[in-house]
């Protein structure tokens, strides 16, 4: 069942990936990229790997297609033509292709149990999930417990990715600074009567359900990323439909810097919070008097941290593209 | 009793499969874009409103039952208003519903 | 039984998809796009309880929001784009 799906979903992929590369239209790239994605987050799912297919389809379905698009209202529709051949170009990309080809006649086989990667330390975060950590869902323990040093690197990534867009795009107002705010006008699709009403209906249910993944992160598939684009996307709706100006007053941009900047310092001051109380930098253990209960703490802690780093970053990056194209 | 669950569950499948599959058969062949909107939003709705119903008799009175109904009210709420909004997006743009192409006698509309 | 929908549901996704790399105006390929997002949805529904898990049901129900968001989002940009434009859009 896995290989014929599989092999069903990477055949469809494969086509999609040449045709977004053929063709010449970019607004029918972007719209074939969304499928892409949805490929993508289904093919993570066949192979049980929840956690990222939820952090695939909330971003990539979502999210991505509208920062494209409104990327793409910026900039001219098709793409321009090339005229000079580029044989070098071909040549790389062939003997790239063969050194893969080449690569993967070692990989072992799909679920094989003797595989290198089940053997050394795998093994070993099933078997202490449970006596260290105690919540039932391990890859969030993983990433939160285990390997926090490297998503504590992860979360800065993103608001250093956040602080980029910002430096390019503008958000600070005087004259001298290429501000855009959007016109204190209507440019949502708030004429459109049906969807108005149904988007008032689910912008709630939406953040409610973001909220919903943040927390329950630890018994099953969800956690900060997750969450952060999900609440970023349910407040987008929001700005399609009634405007950008809206959302602005809603959520305003110091808020949203604060939520940027905020996020990434709780995980940094749990972490020192660790070395404070005598562990090591972002040892749970040491916050409460019961180590389990110290580490539940720290993953709720440091998800929250992250959840609200990603909401405020995406929402950021949205209002930097979507206010120029008003002016 | 448990049969009869099976059943009902059994056939609400089947016949919410075969609306899938119609309204992607549809989606293909047929000629004009108000036409292939007609067929979408037959699997947006039927199907959704079979398959799921179809899950929900198999999972019993269980936190499942909760969340598929979760997703069935959103699929609703969602489907039909994305197909209006669409077919709104491309009426203002100008696409006009034409006949098919197969009669290239008379086009009421003035395209 | 599942197995049978499922691979309905996996047979529409591909038309869905032709559609989109075949229709000649933009429009054409938001629906296939539309109607691809909701045959994920369920797929990702019925899959859920071939392998037993209930947890994964909170996949779909993200989706399905998602996808929504998606397919307004398009409307809106293209709309405000078109605006300037004031022609059909055609491949």
């Amino acid at each position: 069942m896995i290989i014929v799906s599989g092999i069903f979903l990477l055949t469809l992929l494969a086509i999609i990936a040449v045709a977004i590369v053929r063709t010449k239209n970019l607004f029918v790239a972007v719209m074939l990229t969304s499928i892409f994605s949805l490929l993508m987050a289904a093919n993570f799912f066949i192979l049980d790997a929840a956690d990222v297919a939820l952090t695939e389809a909330a971003v990539g379905a979502g999210v991505t297609t509208v920062i494209f698009l409104s990327a793409l209202s910026l900039t001219a529709e098709r793409e321009r033509s090339i005229t000079r051949k580029r044989y070098l170009a071909i040549f790389v990309v062939v003997v790239t292709t063969l050194v893969l080809i080449y690569a993967t006649f070692d990989k072992p086989r799909l679920g094989d149990p003797q595989a290198p990667v089940h053997q050394h330390v795998a093994p070993w975060y099933l078997e202490k999930t449970p006596e260290f950590i105690g919540i039932p869902n391990v890859v969030t323990a993983v990433l939160g417990s285990f390997r926090g040093y490297d998503t504590l690197g992860e979360v800065f990534v993103v608001f250093t990715a956040c602080i980029g867009v910002l430096f390019l795009l503008g958000s600070r107002r005087g004259p001298e600074y290429a501000v855009y705010e959007p016109s204190p006008g209507n440019t949502g699709l708030s004429h459109h009567l049906i969807p108005k009403v149904v988007s008032r209906l689910l912008v709630p249910f939406i953040v409610l359900f973001g909220l919903y993944v943040q927390f329950h992160g630890e018994y099953g598939p969800g956690g900060g990323f997750q969450a952060g684009s999900i609440v970023a996307a349910g407040i987008i709706l929001h700005a399609l439909i009634e405007g950008e100006a809206a959302a602005l007053a809603a959520v305003p941009r110091a808020a949203l810097l604060g939520m940027v900047v905020g996020g990434a310092m709780l995980y940094g001051l749990v972490g020192l919070a660790g070395l404070v109380l005598g562990g090591n930098f972002l040892d749970y253990s040491v916050l409460l008097s019961d180590p389990i209960a110290g580490q539940q703490l720290g993953i709720l802690l440091i998800e929250a941290g992250v959840g609200v780093t990603v909401c405020g970053a995406i929402l950021l990056i949205f209002h930097a593209f979507a206010a120029r194209e008003l002016v | 009793m448990a049969g009869v669950i099976d059943g009902l569950s059994w056939i609400l499948l089947s016949v919410g499969g075969m609306f899938v599959f119609i309204g992607g058969v549809g989606t293909l062949r047929l000629p004009n874009f108000y036409t292939r909107m007609h067929a979408a939003s037959l699997t947006d709705s039927m199907a959704t409103l079979l398959i799921l119903p179809g899950i929900m008799l198999q999972a019993g009175w269980s936190l499942a039952t909760i969340k598929l109904l979760a997703i069935l009210v959103f699929l609703l709420l969602t489907g039909p208003t994305a197909s209006y909004a669409l077919a709104n997006a491309a009426l203002l743009s100008g696409m006009k519903p034409e006949e098919s192409r197969q009669t290239v006698g008379d086009k009421t509309s003035a395209s | 039984m599942y197995y049978g929908v499922a691979f309905a549901i996996f047979v529409t996704m591909g038309l869905a998809m032709v559609r989109a790399l075949l229709g000649p105006t933009v429009y054409d390929r938001v629906l296939a796009v539309n109607t691809f997002g909701t045959k994920t949805a369920l797929l990702l529904a019925v899959i859920a309880f071939l392998y037993g898990r209930q947890d994964f049901l909170d996949l779909a129900l993200a989706y399905a929001l998602i996808n929504f968001i998606g397919v307004l989002a398009v409307l809106r940009f293209f709309q405000n784009h078109q605006t300037d434009k004031t022609n059909t859009r055609e491949e």
